[in-house]
């Protein structure tokens, strides 16, 4: 019982600070705006495959005498060159992008996470190591380092979210070092290090739990940039492979018939457009409310 | 200063090195036979045994590395799968339609991102700032490759004002003699005053380089705006402003050459996007450049074309940073 208050009294402030957050995040309209769409994205991902009015044209399926139909009462989005239902497959590939943006985020942070703390806590020459490693990764243009590796790994969505995580990690290795950095300098920190803590358990049981929400945030903004990152490889024919619904591959094969079937391609790029603006927006709020230099009340 | 360019460069040509350690691991360590990889799918057994010791594969991994830089310091990107061809040749080939293409988009991008970004920031939380910071995050959640699907449907398609693609079309290309000097189509209308083909050129960049555009517009918004607002919170602002300065002048020319750092960043790291964003696009527009051919080399599984384009990207990047960093420390305060 004892226990269980104090563990209260020591979670209480978060808890004040999390409610603050809700209501800022219910009085900033947009953000609350992105949140639902992004919970109704959710949704929809779940379960695709029950709502999706011809679920059997979401992978194989073929009706030939149904290819290219505009949109109309039986095909709300219309059809493909194979007579398969683009509002169904289009809906399923919710699934497949929020999927591979969730693993491949998670996968960077396996690999930045650890990295930024292990940099951040012991220094020196370590420190200097990976962090001028980091440096050479971000030293590359955006997306050119995921094309080149998923291109030697050769095209399938698996390599594709490997080749996005391999460059993307140094983001979070640069976050957490920094935060590690500080961290390595407070009394808790001290105080393990003086009863002989080992290092590595300083820095999984003290330093990176205490540096995580930071990281969440900024994984959570991501989420948008890796959809938009994985729809571009799909989009080359790096990522995902036909028949997967994947919006970016819907676009790529949409271009042989766009002229003539503008369905085709609007409503594949519509869905990966609103979905990364709904992760956008609420990154973009996210920030302004947890940075008490921006936020207003 | 000095020392500082020297440090600067030699820190520039520690990167360029570790890039091309990071190239020679993806072609060596990511596939299980890189020599079966590099030659592809039809080769011949002694055509994959030519490529192991084309490729040093039999030697200790230092001397192929040695090797591989050595080959590179030459310019030596092995030959495309496709076409038989020097890489390098091709790149040398496809580049100048693409730093064209590249130039005008990061113009384009800079002329429309840089005032959006100063409005929003002198009109902060009025729905001026409110558009705009939305039209910023429009532009960055569209997928360049729709964008580009989709002008082409209205301007071309529909609207029929504006060319599918290409550099040219096609009754100039039959009736007049493309100059050829520099490589660069519109310096070369520009230099021969062949001003029929330059009309011509200028109106089938319309489309790509908006779309490639795209992007960094709203990165350079966002930039902007964030980096002005932070100078605006400055003292010497609000002295400036109580002397009874011109609003204007406050804000062109008191804050917005104090930001200069950010801005030159900017204007770099959207020159990373656009150069990013042809690959995407090029192929769309059948522009006859390096994205075009990346495109078309991923499809094939040609290798060498992939790698040299990735090594050629990523030099010209930190080359083009180490300048920008060059460039930004020209401002006394940065200096150390």
């Amino acid at each position: 019982m004892n226990k269980l208050s104090s563990l209260y009294k020591s979670i209480k402030p978060r808890i004040k600070e999390l409610k603050l957050s809700l209501y800022l995040l219910k009085r900033n309209k947009l953000t609350y705006f992105a949140l639902v769409v992004i919970a109704m994205l959710v949704l929809i991902a779940v379960f695709a495959p029950y709502i999706a009015p011809f679920p059997s044209h979401i992978y194989g399926s073929t009706n030939p005498e149904d290819s290219l139909l505009p949109p109309g009462s039986k095909y709300f989005f219309g059809t493909d060159e194979l007579g398969r239902d683009i509002f169904s497959r289009v809906l399923y590939g919710t699934r497949i992008s929020l999927q591979t943006a969730l693993l491949t985020v998670a996968l960077a942070l396996l690999i930045g996470v650890p990295l930024g703390a292990i940099a951040g806590t012991l220094g020196g020459f370590i420190d200097e190591a990976i962090m001028r490693v980091t440096d050479i990764f971000l030293s590359f243009p955006p997306l050119l380092l995921a094309i080149a590796i998923a291109a030697f790994l050769g095209p399938s969505l698996t390599n594709a979210m490997l080749a996005i995580a391999i460059s993307w990690w140094p983001w979070y290795t640069r976050l957490v070092r920094g935060q590690a950095v500080s961290l390595r300098e407070r009394q808790f920190v001290k105080a393990a290090r003086a009863i002989g803590t080992p290092p590595l358990r300083i820095i999984f049981g003290h330093i990176v739990p205490n540096c995580i929400a930071p990281v969440i945030v900024q994984a959570s903004m991501d989420l948008g940039g890796v959809i938009l990152t994985a729809s571009a490889l799909s989009f080359l024919g790096l990522g995902a492979q036909p028949p997967t619904p994947e919006w970016g591959l819907m676009v790529s094969t949409s271009r042989t018939y766009f002229l003539n079937g503008w369905w085709y391609s609007i409503f594949p790029g519509l869905a990966i457009f609103f979905t990364v603006l709904a992760f956008n927006l609420l990154g973009d709020g996210l920030r302004e409310i947890l940075d008490p230099k921006t936020r207003q009340y | 200063m000095g020392s500082f360019v020297i440090r600067r460069i030699l820190l520039g040509i520690l990167v360029l090195f570790g890039v091309i350690v990071i190239t020679f691991t993806i072609t060596r360590v990511v596939p299980s036979d890189p020599a079966a990889q590099w030659v592809g799918p039809k080769a011949t057994p002694e055509q994959i045994e030519a490529a192991r010791i084309e490729l040093g594969l039999d030697k200790p991994v230092y001397v192929q590395f040695q090797k591989y830089v050595a080959g590179l310091l030459k310019g030596d990107l092995g030959r495309s799968l496709r076409t038989h061809q020097p890489v390098s040749r091709e790149l040398k080939n496809y580049l100048p339609a693409t730093i064209e293409l590249v130039l005008v988009s990061t113009i384009i991008a800079s002329l429309i991102g840089l005032p959006l970004g100063v409005l929003s920031a002198k009109r902060k939380d009025e729905w001026v700032d409110h558009f705009c910071r939305f039209f910023s995050v429009g532009v960055v959640s569209l997928p360049t490759f729709w964008l580009a699907l989709f002008l082409q449907l209205i301007f071309y398609r529909i609207l029929g004002i504006l060319p599918m693609g290409d550099q040219l079309s096609m009754d100039i290309k039959l009736l007049y003699d493309i100059p050829k000097i520099t490589g660069f189509l519109i310096i070369d209308c520009l230099i021969t005053g062949n001003f029929v083909i330059l009309k011509d050129a200028l109106v089938h960049m319309i489309l790509p380089g908006i779309t490639i555009a795209a992007y960094p517009i709203g990165l350079v918004a966002r930039m902007t705006r964030s980096a002005l607002l932070e100078i605006l919170g400055e003292e010497y602002i609000r002295a400036a402003r109580s002397y009874g300065l011109p609003e204007r002048m406050v804000l062109w020319s008191y804050a917005l050459k104090n930001s200069l750092g950010p801005t030159v960043t900017v204007v770099t790291l959207s020159i990373g996007y656009t150069l990013v964003n042809t690959f995407l696009v090029e192929a769309i527009y059948s522009w006859p450049g390096i994205g075009n051919y990346v495109a078309t080399a991923v499809i094939s599984l040609d290798y060498p074309a992939i790698m040299g384009v990735t090594i050629f990207s990523a030099c010209a990047y930190v080359v083009l940073n180490m300048i920008a960093d060059i460039i930004i420390a020209l401002d006394p305060r940065v200096r150390v």
